[in-house]
């Protein structure tokens, strides 16, 4: 076994993690604010996350068949990129919740689950209806900037695209606006206290919908700007690529706890560095034997093993059962 | 009295219609149709039995002898049928949601394909393999058992789990099987991976039937046989548990129903199903890769159980039936129709069909027809087409 190449990689791999954990948290939480208020898996955030990409993708392309992609300076597009991802997925999440969840709010807790998974499945043929339709193709490239592509070298084998440190920022400024949103503001202390007990909560004068609407389109808001940084770092986006990710998501905020803001930041970091380690080592471990593609099935023993014995989470939060 | 007098009109007129069109999609539909009404309407049983006996061995393979398309459309729906009815004991009876389901399928095909080609010897070495066409017989119960047991391995880990956590666990096992078949290419070639495992070989067929027939009649027989276990199980005292077990968890244990063993058998039931369809699947198909067993799959059998009714055997039966149909011959046709309009060069208030874009091709759009269904369902009818009378009940207040 070659070691020193073992141990030449690790930063890399380390920093890779790292960016990739942070894209897991920002879509976990969505799944995470969501259960903590309704107590329900939304299946379709998967899928408001890719919505997400396709708007930044579209908002790219049409930047740059006017001619000012390259004219304005780049931090702006970015920012206008990401706002039109925030804003279009928040919008779709709220209109997901309006149309297929709360006509069936107090329903048997399979019927929302499976509505869920409906409009998931819908919205992922949508999404290429409308682009076979209007670009004929589904399967679409982020259109290149020049800066982002750009690597700094710090070491010989060791170097940092200006991406993954967008991503790692763009996460981070996200994580930071959420945290003061729940913790400083009077929404987010209604937030918290409908995730609490909706009828004291209601007793209180919050109205319950409104702030039900609210966390969709924070968490989904939250899941568009991680689709945006998605499609920047990795380029190729299409309307099933979604899935996949979600998942992992989803299993970063049952390793953090579901329902549990930081939790979701935690599981999203230890999932990423998991994956990462995984891909890069197991083929070198194993002498080839088992390839990177089994890091897939890492996450999910990983999801299984915590259900199983310890439902809670790493933070602990403590979640209610509900047959 | 005119109830038995239509079915019998409707029944003739749609097989004579199907003889004389044999290639038009809306008559074949119109000949489902009729079978389905004859299957709902209120006539003797008698006569009802006796007519869907007609047009399912006289008339379905004497169609399918004009247009062998129709016979490979009828054989899938045999399939589905008995993946619905497996999916119906878990999800419908016990109130298990299982979203990872099409892995029984998937466990039950590789069994055969893997031993029913030369595939074997790679694993096994020398030149056995594969072995002989009736083997296939043994290997409808070996898929069944293995099927069987991987439904236990399965049901063990999650029998604390409840709700949609189960759900999810269950979606990653599902995943997990796939990614495994996926790559288990190295460091034993088990799967041979994403190329898939081909020529699986065939069992003889009597008195020289085509194979299409064959094919059809046999998932035909295995449909009637998981129909009658169906029935007897759910009017035993293990579907009376299994229904307890969904209404209420605690209140079930509290009367003495040994929960886990329950568990278990629920689960293991619904995969033998699947694994004996797998088997069939496997030889009918001659060759099998992961891409036949993917989370799409399992959400298509899910929403012809939702389709139907929980818990409802007939509901399983049509909603099976009309999804797959809807499938396999609407959006097809529809596909088809269009291009030829396209081909044609109509117009639409001034647009022009040639201008559609290429990618755009409805028959690829099952996602989206399964999604409408699962949401519709949900929202407007969550008990079904044909719900079970004790669902009904439940979902009613």
């Amino acid at each position: 076994m070659d070691v020193d190449l073992l141990i030449g990689i690790f930063p890399q791999v380390l920093l890779d993690g790292i960016t990739l954990g942070f894209m897991y948290a920002l879509i976990a939480l969505g799944y995470t604010m969501v259960y903590g208020v309704l107590e329900f898996i939304n299946f379709a955030h998967s899928e408001i996350f890719i919505f997400g990409a396709f708007v930044g993708v579209e908002v790219l392309l049409g930047l740059k068949s006017i001619g000012l992609l390259d004219g304005l300076p780049w931090p702006l597009v970015l920012l206008l990129v990401l706002i039109a991802g925030m804003a279009s997925s928040g919008l779709l999440a709220v209109t997901v919740e309006r149309i297929a969840y709360r006509p069936l709010r107090g329903a048997p807790r399979l019927i929302p689950l499976i509505s869920a998974i409906g409009i998931s499945f819908f919205l992922q043929d949508l999404i290429r209806l409308v682009e076979s339709l209007w670009r004929n193709a589904f399967n679409l490239v982020y259109p290149t900037m020049d800066v982002l592509n750009r690597r700094f070298e710090l070491t010989e084998t060791i170097d940092v695209s200006v991406k993954s440190l967008v991503v790692i920022g763009g996460a981070l400024l996200m994580l930071w606006a959420l945290h003061l949103i729940v913790n400083r503001t009077k929404v987010g202390t209604a937030i918290r206290a409908v995730a609490e007990d909706q009828a004291a909560a209601s007793l209180m004068g919050i109205d319950v919908n409104r702030i039900i609407s609210l966390t969709f389109l924070i968490g989904g808001a939250m899941g568009g700007a991680a689709g945006v940084l998605f499609g920047v770092q990795y380029g190729l986006i299409n309307p099933y690529s979604g899935f996949i990710p979600g998942l992992k998501a989803f299993t970063a905020a049952v390793l953090g706890g579901i329902g549990n803001i930081p939790g979701a930041m935690v599981g999203g970091l230890v999932l990423g560095l998991l994956e990462a380690f995984a891909a890069a080592y197991l083929s070198l471990l194993t002498g080839g034997a088992f390839g990177a593609e089994y890091k897939d099935i890492l996450a999910f023993s990983i999801l299984i093993l915590i259900l199983i014995f310890r439902p809670k989470g790493l933070l602990g939060e403590i979640v209610r059962e509900r047959a | 009295m005119i109830h038995s007098l239509i079915s019998v009109a409707l029944v003739a007129l749609s097989a004579l219609a199907v003889a004389t069109f044999p290639r038009s999609v809306l008559v074949f539909l119109l000949f489902q149709g009729s079978l389905l009404f004859v299957f709902k309407a209120r006539i003797p049983e008698r006569l009802r039995w006796s007519l869907l006996a007609i047009g399912l061995l006289v008339l379905m393979p004497t169609i399918g002898y004009f247009n062998s398309y129709y016979l490979e459309v009828a054989t899938q729906v045999g399939i589905f049928v008995a993946l619905a009815l497996g999916l119906n004991i878990v999800v419908g009876l016990a109130g298990l949601l299982d979203l990872g389901y099409v892995a029984f399928f998937a466990v039950g095909a590789y069994s055969w394909a893997i031993f029913g080609s030369p595939h074997a010897n790679i694993i096994f070495g020398g030149q056995t393999f594969p072995l002989a066409g009736w083997w296939f017989y043994v290997f409808l119960f070996v898929g069944l058992g293995t099927a069987a047991v991987t439904g236990l391995l399965l049901g063990l880990p999650v029998l604390r789990l409840h709700g949609d956590y189960l759900a999810i666990v269950t979606l990653g096992f599902g995943e997990v099987i796939r990614v495994l078949a996926n790559n288990l290419d190295k460091p034993i070639n088990l799967t041979n991976g994403p190329k898939g495992i081909t020529p699986i070989s065939r069992p003889p067929t009597p008195f020289g039937l085509p194979y299409g027939e064959y094919f059809y009649f046999l998932a035909l027989l295995i449909v009637v046989a998981v129909i009658i276990v169906n029935r007897r199980l759910e009017d035993s005292h293990i579907g009376r548990a299994w229904e307890a077990i969904r209404e209420d968890e605690l209140a079930a244990r509290a009367m003495g129903v040994p929960l886990v063993r329950m568990k278990l058998m629920a689960f293991a039931c619904g995969a033998s199903f699947a694994g004996v369809m797998g088997v069939l699947f496997s030889a009918k198909q001659v060759f099998i890769n992961p891409e036949s067993f993917t989370f799409l799959e399992s959400i298509g059998v899910l929403a012809m159980v939702i389709l139907g009714g929980m818990g409802s055997i007939p509901g399983a039966i049509v909603g099976a039936t009309v999804v797959t149909v809807l499938n396999l011959q609407v959006l097809k046709g529809f596909s088809l129709w269009l291009n030829e309009l396209k081909n044609a060069g109509v117009t639409i208030f001034g647009y022009s069909l040639a201008d559609l874009p290429t990618q755009f091709e409805p028959a690829k759009y099952e996602r989206m027809v399964f999604g409408i269904i699962l949401v519709l369902m949900m929202i407007f009818r969550p008990q079904g087409i044909f719900p079970a009378r004790r669902r009904q009940r439940e979902l009613a207040h």
